[in-house]
């Protein structure tokens, strides 16, 4: 039986890793390099790896860091933020990641989740989708990594999954804005009412704070995985003591 | 000794290129059968589609000298399905070198589609290969003869075959960890 994954997500800018609350006043929390290889010998079952500053300024991901990440660490990991273009995914792929996920740029250019799924197969292409709760609707933003840049698009979130699992999306990210740094618990509601039409598999973010947390969105939903950042950032919760602590609730995690 | 990666197109060939390193194997990403000639062994990566994984292979002529090679080959992922008959992938006809077809998860016997992530493989060859392996696919091989290692997604798949020379991985021990790492070092034993 495939395992729930439990995923580390860091936010890269100007090449650190660094984490908000809520999006805004981002702080320095270590090295990418560093950080990724704790993560990965303390059992973490992927990475992600989101250069926030890239697709708000309107730059490009630096490759570099993604060669020494590929080089270093031996389990998958997915690198986000301004890959605009089949090139943009081919210049990270190509450097040893294993999906690169899209978010404002495939709301901008719906089509562009095809032409990578098409070029590099569905298994390498992954969604972000930032969701708010906003007049009483789940709503679709964009360009969140800076509160000056991001916006509404209009868009239902409900809406959004299905188009974008039928360009060929393999896999979506869905971060509740709500819960994002806030470490009250995932959102368990939005996240059921998501997964109804989901086929492809859906990883939970925003709002871990404990072990417990983590335990209800894998045993409370059928989210394929729980990604977190700050709790592991700031030693809050050691990932191998999570996953002995979820094994110990009969969930299926990978040893 | 000296591995060669076959440039199939697709990305990503490096990936499996620094799990050798790590294991201080040489290893070389070719798509010259002069140059493929010279290796001890020979990988099959495949990351895209059949269609297209099977489309490059014929463009760089290198069809027949993967049906023909003595040398032990390990196909992974795409790389393993097209080892077989039939992909239902693009409807690709493939090497045809282990009897049998590769077909589609369907939606209503799993969560999910692709299958994404670590999933438990069962050895019968050699049960210190047991263990959690990472999986990115959306189709498989049910069971064949040369089938001698099994996961549950749904249902039971083929997740090792073996057979004369050729050794095929639907999972990517080149992402999975201590175990993928056990996994490799046993196919550079077996060179």
């Amino acid at each position: 039986m495939l395992t729930k994954r439990i995923i580390p997500c860091l936010d890269v800018k100007n090449g650190y890793v660094v984490k908000g609350i809520k999006f805004k006043n981002h702080e320095i929390v270590g090295s990418i390099l560093d950080l990724a290889s704790k993560y990965n010998e303390e059992g973490a079952d992927e990475l992600v790896f989101y250069d926030i500053g890239a697709s708000t300024y309107d730059g490009i991901v630096s490759k570099e860091w993604v060669k020494q990440i590929a080089e270093l660490i031996n389990i998958p990991f997915c690198v986000a933020g301004g890959i605009k273009n089949l090139k943009d995914a081919r210049d990270i792929l190509n450097n040893g990641a294993d999906k690169i996920s899209i978010n404002s740029p495939a709301l901008a250019n719906p089509n562009l989740i095809q032409e990578l799924a098409n070029e590099f197969g569905s298994q390498c292409v992954v969604v972000g989708i930032d969701s708010r709760y906003t007049d009483n609707k789940y709503i679709v933003y964009s360009n969140t990594g800076d509160e000056k840049t991001i916006k509404n698009t209009q868009i239902e979130t409900k809406a959004w999954i299905d188009q974008v699992q039928n360009l060929g999306a393999g896999e979506i990210v869905l971060n509740c804005m709500n819960k994002d740094g806030v470490r009250d618990g995932y959102d368990i509601n939005q996240l059921n009412i998501m997964l109804k039409n989901c086929d492809v598999p859906l990883i939970a973010s925003g709002g871990a704070g404990t072990k417990g947390h983590f335990k209800d969105v894998l045993t409370k939903t059928k989210s394929s995985g729980a990604l977190a950042a700050s709790v592991f950032h700031k030693d809050l919760i050691k990932i191998n003591e999570l996953k002995d602590f979820l094994r110990k609730n009969s969930i299926n995690i990978r040893y | 000794m000296k591995i060669g990666i076959v440039d199939c197109g697709g990305a990503n060939l490096n990936s499996i290129y620094y799990s050798f390193k790590r294991l201080n194997i040489d290893s070389f990403i070719s798509n010259s059968i002069d140059e493929l000639s010279q290796m001890d062994a020979l990988v099959l990566p495949g990351v895209g589609s059949a269609g297209k994984v099977m489309d490059t292979l014929s463009k760089k002529n290198l069809v027949s000298f993967i049906r023909e090679t003595n040398k032990p080959l390990l196909g992974i992922c795409i790389g393993m399905q097209i080892l077989f008959d039939y992909s239902e992938e693009d409807n690709t006809k493939c090497l045809g070198l282990i009897k049998g077809n590769i077909t589609k998860f369907n939606k209503k016997d799993v969560i999910a589609v692709p299958q994404m992530g670590w999933n438990k493989v069962e050895c019968k060859l050699d049960n210190t290969l047991d263990g959690y392996y990472y999986f990115a696919n959306s189709y498989f091989n049910k069971d064949s003869d040369y089938t001698v290692g099994y996961t549950s997604y749904g249902n039971q798949f083929s997740s090792i075959i073996k057979k004369d020379n050729l050794l095929g991985c639907q999972f990517h021990p080149e992402k999975s960890s201590t175990a993928g790492e056990m996994f490799l070092k046993n196919f550079i034993n077996s060179i």
